[in-house]
């Protein structure tokens, strides 16, 4: 394909309402995010008929705000994109049935993105220098993936997190320590005026080649650690508790990612998703994999958060192949990375 | 004036097309498929066979609750979609108003019945008169025995309409005994027709509403919300 591709993307898998415009995969037009973090914030968490609520009332708006930016009217868009999964179902349905009603009226293709490959894609977005193959490190509140990328669309699943997400391990000990949501962010500011070796918690390592993760037996270290603290009325210093737990998750994390790029031959490594906006993780990350002659790539804070601008860059890629969706797409709220594989004959 | 009118606010979907006050086309499609599969494929199947496209449109109507939390949000957020996408005008009428137009020249009091769950409906009561019906109360979701009791006081015959019927006619019947009357099958679910005639109403009185500023009628706040209210009250007291 020569022409271009001028994409209106939408995302609304969570608490953010996004809607960017990009052309060819990689050129910003605009990238419009409503969060609703402070509307969340009083709940300890999201709720979903809240944040489907929001999404309704917020999603023209931001769609028309995305357009204005970009300064082009919806003529001069090529496609429509949507994150269908995975995410909660409330809040991605809103997305799809106004992407769906908005290809059909304008006359565009539209085109159903994965949430994950959006965040790998984040990286396409920023960074045109990549060359494959690559091992990227997808880490979030629902995810915590290693995968090999061999082209554009083109991935193997190295390995995965047999329970909690990392990021989800973070939120959750966050609330034990009395941290106000979203935890992540405040574990690792806290981390850094925190020891890190000051509390024993175990690492799972899933067995020496296995690049598969675990980190519910963590969680629970840490919960029983705060709970035997407190019955013997030991002092509890959520600084070290903060910087412990996060040692524990990095050392797998970084460990683990180093060695499957070692093993796979690849000398680049992304890093993707929520849980690459901690700034701790990228430079142990970056440490580690220099000593071993490897490359790290990640993409700025905003692009690593939800935004609508990775749905684009992901989508582009789909529309060069016209894989398209029809007027039927639906949300699929528990969306795994082997499904989009297995769609694709790749599993 | 060519109205497209969309209804998803239970798990019957119904879309009609009309000119005026004739109506053009209309399905009604009661299958437990999601809103989110059917939806869009129905708008594209009934303009396809009218040979109309959206371009031929002047407004998009749509029922705005109460209803299915996920079901309204699914039938808004496309009506928004094909009036952003097309520059369109926007219709939004009450979901209570349109069931109760399927009985618009039955005598007595209307009273549309929608399934809350918790043994609860979303109700209104409207009284026929020659070509409107009057509505004499708010849109509440309330308790059946509170409604019956409600309706009693009025001693008139009482029509219902909606899919509480089915699931509350026995209730209605012991507490209000002859007076209950219950509408046909062909007419007891919402249908996009009846919501066609009151778009077309608005339409003719230039009444639209804002893309942007259109919402949906839940009545009920959210649980997370009812809880977290009452923490605060239990707090202040």
């Amino acid at each position: 394909m020569t022409t271009d591709t001028i994409i209106l993307a939408m995302e609304s898998s969570c608490d953010e309402t996004a809607v960017a415009v990009i052309k060819n995969g990689h050129e910003i037009l605009s990238n419009v995010v409503s969060t609703q973090i402070e509307i969340h914030r009083r709940y300890g968490g999201v709720v979903p008929e809240i944040a489907s609520r929001k999404h309704l009332e917020l999603i023209n708006i931001v769609i028309q705000e995305a357009l204005d930016q970009a300064n082009i009217t919806l003529d001069d868009v090529t496609h429509i994109a949507v994150t269908y999964g995975p995410g909660l179902v409330g809040a991605l349905l809103v997305g799809v049935a106004t992407a769906k009603a908005l290809a059909f009226a304008s006359g565009k293709p539209l085109i159903g993105v994965h949430h994950i490959e959006g965040h790998i894609c984040a990286n396409f977005l920023v960074n045109q220098n990549l060359k494959f193959p690559l091992v990227c490190l997808v880490v979030s509140g629902g995810h915590t993936n290693i995968i090999k990328i061999t082209d554009h669309g083109q991935y193997l699943l190295l390995g995965q997190t047999k329970d909690d997400a990392a990021g989800e391990a973070y939120d959750k000990i966050a609330r034990a320590i009395g941290l106000p949501y979203p935890g992540g962010p405040q574990i690792e500011r806290l981390a850094k005026e925190g020891d890190a070796s000051a509390i024993e918690l175990p690492r799972a390592w899933m067995g020496d080649d296995s690049f598969d993760f675990s980190f519910s037996g963590l969680k629970s270290a840490v919960l029983n650690y705060l709970n035997k603290a407190k019955m013997k009325g030991d002092e509890i210093i959520p600084a070290n508790v903060a910087a412990s737990f996060q040692q524990a998750v990095l050392d797998v994390l970084v460990q683990k990612t180093v060695h499957a790029a070692e093993m796979n031959g690849v000398d680049t490594i992304l890093l993707a998703g929520g849980v690459a906006a901690n700034g701790t993780l990228r430079n142990q990350l970056q440490k580690a994999a220099n000593e071993k002659g490897i490359q790290v790539y990640y993409p700025p804070v905003e692009f690593c958060t939800d935004n609508a601008a990775m749905i684009g860059a992901a989508a582009h890629y789909k529309a060069v192949n016209e894989e398209y969706a029809d007027l039927s797409l639906n949300a699929v709220p528990n969306l795994s990375f082997e499904k989009l594989l297995m769609e694709r004959g790749q599993a | 004036m060519i109205i497209l009118s969309i209804d998803s606010s239970t798990p019957v979907a119904g879309i009609a097309v009309s000119d005026g006050m004739q109506l053009l086309g209309e399905i009604t499609l009661n299958t437990k498929n999601t809103h989110s599969e059917k939806l869009m494929p129905l708008v594209k199947h009934l303009l396809d066979e009218l040979a109309l496209s959206v371009n031929d449109l002047d407004a998009i109507a749509v029922t705005q609750g109460p209803g299915s939390f996920t079901g309204l949000r699914i039938g808004m957020a496309t009506a928004k979609g094909l009036a952003q996408g097309a520059g369109k005008k926007l219709i939004a009428v009450p979901t209570l108003d349109c069931l109760a137009q399927n009985l618009l020249h039955y005598p007595g009091i209307i009273c549309p019945i929608m399934n809350a769950q918790k043994k609860q409906v979303y109700t209104a009561i409207y009284r026929s008169g020659r070509d409107k019906l009057e509505r004499l109360s708010d849109y509440q979701a309330i308790a059946v025995e509170q409604l019956a009791a409600q309706l009693k006081e009025l001693k008139e015959d009482i029509w219902f309409v909606g899919d509480g019927v089915a699931a509350f006619a026995d209730m209605f019947q012991e507490l209000l005994g002859d007076a209950c009357r219950f509408a046909d099958g062909h007419n007891i679910l919402p249908r996009a027709g009846a919501l066609a005639m009151l778009a077309a109403e608005r339409a003719s009185e230039e009444r639209f509403d804002d893309l942007y500023q259109a919402e949906l009628i839940y009545i009920r706040k959210s649980e997370a919300e009812v809880q977290w209210e009452a923490r605060q009250q239990n707090q202040n007291s």
